[in-house]
């Protein structure tokens, strides 16, 4: 257990200086405070902010995991020829990288808004939901970039893979699922949508996200369908639980694949 | 000190060790060497449990090698390349290492006055030369005073100095009842250090002796020109 906190400490250390960190939370930082200042009121600033972060945060998380890996591969050879169990190692270098991403996302986030007093009221409920949505989102895309960095060798081609599991998230997704629902206009799509919706962690951040805004008819075809089933509650609850296990599934394969690979 | 038995390794279709047999003494420096591609680094990585072998048991000191960890406490491994964490320094490095080890255990820094690396140990990693890297590198190996170490090319890319410093080191941990493993593409560099030598061809162990037995045998007078034998003899084979 020390382990894992120690190694985990290192890597939020050693990532917390540098400097495509700062710059990423900067980011955040930025657009917040830019969404801030052009939005007539906080709740359209966030509802901006959330598309940011639905774009940004699962590409960051899956390109610069994987390079900082690949990176990082020698240091871990080191580690692992010292007295410590792989698995513990593996979560250590998970939360190594997973917490400065999301530490640095949440930063950049909440100092705009806690600056203007806008961290009560609905819209500090809302933006408590969107700091904790990329964290999962990061939680993800991190634990994919572990899975890509411990199975392809070439790290050209890993680095493409990464960017090839983002297009397929983040913007191809919803291209394909519109595509068939008109292909297939006439019959009921809504059961199979809702299980690609749960397909799609990204799909599944929005849905949580736009649930809140009362505004899921607005951003697309799936949020539609998804508030149209579940209002309130049920979806909410749904969408965090699939979430969790696209967290879950992913983490524990990583963890596999570090237990049983040749360095 | 080490028993490895029937050792056997494929990376996909490449047979990298074939029922591998190895005994190594303890207290003394054993060179393993041989063409690229004949399995050292295979070898290496597999008594370090990086790599898992097919078949085959390794038994360093009383502990098999097959899942327990506590056995790697007792070796200082320096890889041929490392590189470390670029925001970290030297002594968060230290820090490391000395808490997954376990705090307890007594450190040699006579090497960090010996390499000069004082100061250079509070800097970021990213702001220091290649050779003072190396110089850490060698540093975290002999910092814990392990019973066994295992050297992947260790003098690679430090200046004379720093290099004959770690030659003697390496016969000093000999001195008191170490044992070391060490690979090298420059002979005389073995010559000067290896008791015995471990020759590797198409993975397994050519020859494993003294390297005074295997100058005489070979009918030369130095290891480079024993080896170049060996393996003219190996491809004849």
């Amino acid at each position: 257990m020390t382990t894992i906190l120690k190694v985990t400490g290192y890597g939020v250390r050693n990532l917390v200086r540098s400097r495509w960190l700062l710059l990423y939370a900067f980011f955040f930082l930025a657009s917040a405070e830019g969404l801030l200042r052009f939005s007539s009121d906080g709740t359209k600033a966030l509802l901006s902010l959330s598309s940011v972060v639905l774009f940004v945060v699962p590409l960051v998380s899956v390109v610069f995991g994987t390079v900082y890996l690949y990176n990082a591969r020698e240091f871990t050879e080191m580690l692992l020829a010292q007295p410590v169990r792989r698995s513990h190692l593996f979560a250590g270098l998970y939360l190594g990288l997973m917490l400065p991403l999301a530490i640095a996302l949440g930063t950049g986030i909440l100092i705009p808004f806690a600056l203007r007093g806008l961290l009560r009221g609905a819209d500090g409920g809302t933006l408590v939901i969107l700091v904790f949505t990329g964290a999962a989102l990061t939680a993800v895309f991190t634990a994919l970039a572990f899975g890509i960095a411990l199975r392809i060798e070439d790290r050209l081609r890993g680095v493409g893979a990464a960017i090839g599991i983002w297009l397929l998230f983040a913007l191809f997704y919803d291209g394909l699922l519109l595509l068939l629902v008109a292909l297939f206009a006439d019959y009921p799509m809504e059961k199979p949508v809702l299980a690609l919706v749960l397909a799609n962690p990204v799909d599944l951040a929005r849905v949580l996200l736009l649930l809140r805004f009362d505004l899921a008819a607005l951003m697309g075809y799936t949020g539609a369908v998804f508030q149209q089933l579940f209002g309130g509650w049920t979806g909410s609850l749904l969408a965090a639980t699939a979430l969790t296990l696209w967290i879950a599934i992913p983490v524990a394969c990583g963890q596999r694949r570090f237990r049983r690979k040749d360095f | 000190m080490i028993d490895v038995i029937g050792l056997d390794k494929h990376f996909g279709a490449l047979h990298v060790l074939r029922a591998l047999d190895l005994r190594i003494a303890r207290g003394r420096v054993t060179a393993i060497v041989g063409p690229n591609g004949a399995g050292k680094t295979t070898l290496i990585k597999s008594l370090l449990g990086l790599v898992h072998p097919d078949a085959g048991s390794i038994r360093i000191k009383d502990t098999m090698v097959n899942g327990d960890v506590r056995y790697r406490a007792g070796i200082g491994y320096m890889p041929q390349i490392v590189r470390f964490p670029e925001n970290l320094s030297g002594r968060d490095l230290i820090a490391l290492l000395t808490h997954l080890r376990g705090a307890a255990v007594a450190r040699d820094e006579e090497l960090i006055d010996a390499f000069a690396l004082g100061e250079h140990l509070s800097k970021p990693v990213r702001s220091l030369s290649g050779g003072t890297r190396q110089k850490i590198n060698a540093l975290l190996a002999f910092l814990f005073r392990p019973e066994l170490l295992v050297l992947d090319e260790p003098t690679a890319g430090l200046d004379p100095l720093s290099s004959s410093l770690l030659k003697d080191r390496i016969l000093a941990a000999r001195g008191v009842g170490g044992t070391v493993i060490l690979t090298s593409h420059v002979m005389s560099e073995l010559e000067e250090l290896a008791d015995d030598v471990a020759f590797l061809v198409d993975g397994r162990v050519a020859y494993i002796g003294t390297l005074f037995d295997l100058k005489h045998m070979t009918n030369q007078s130095n290891l480079e020109r024993a080896i170049a034998v060996m393996m003219r003899q190996g491809m004849a084979a």
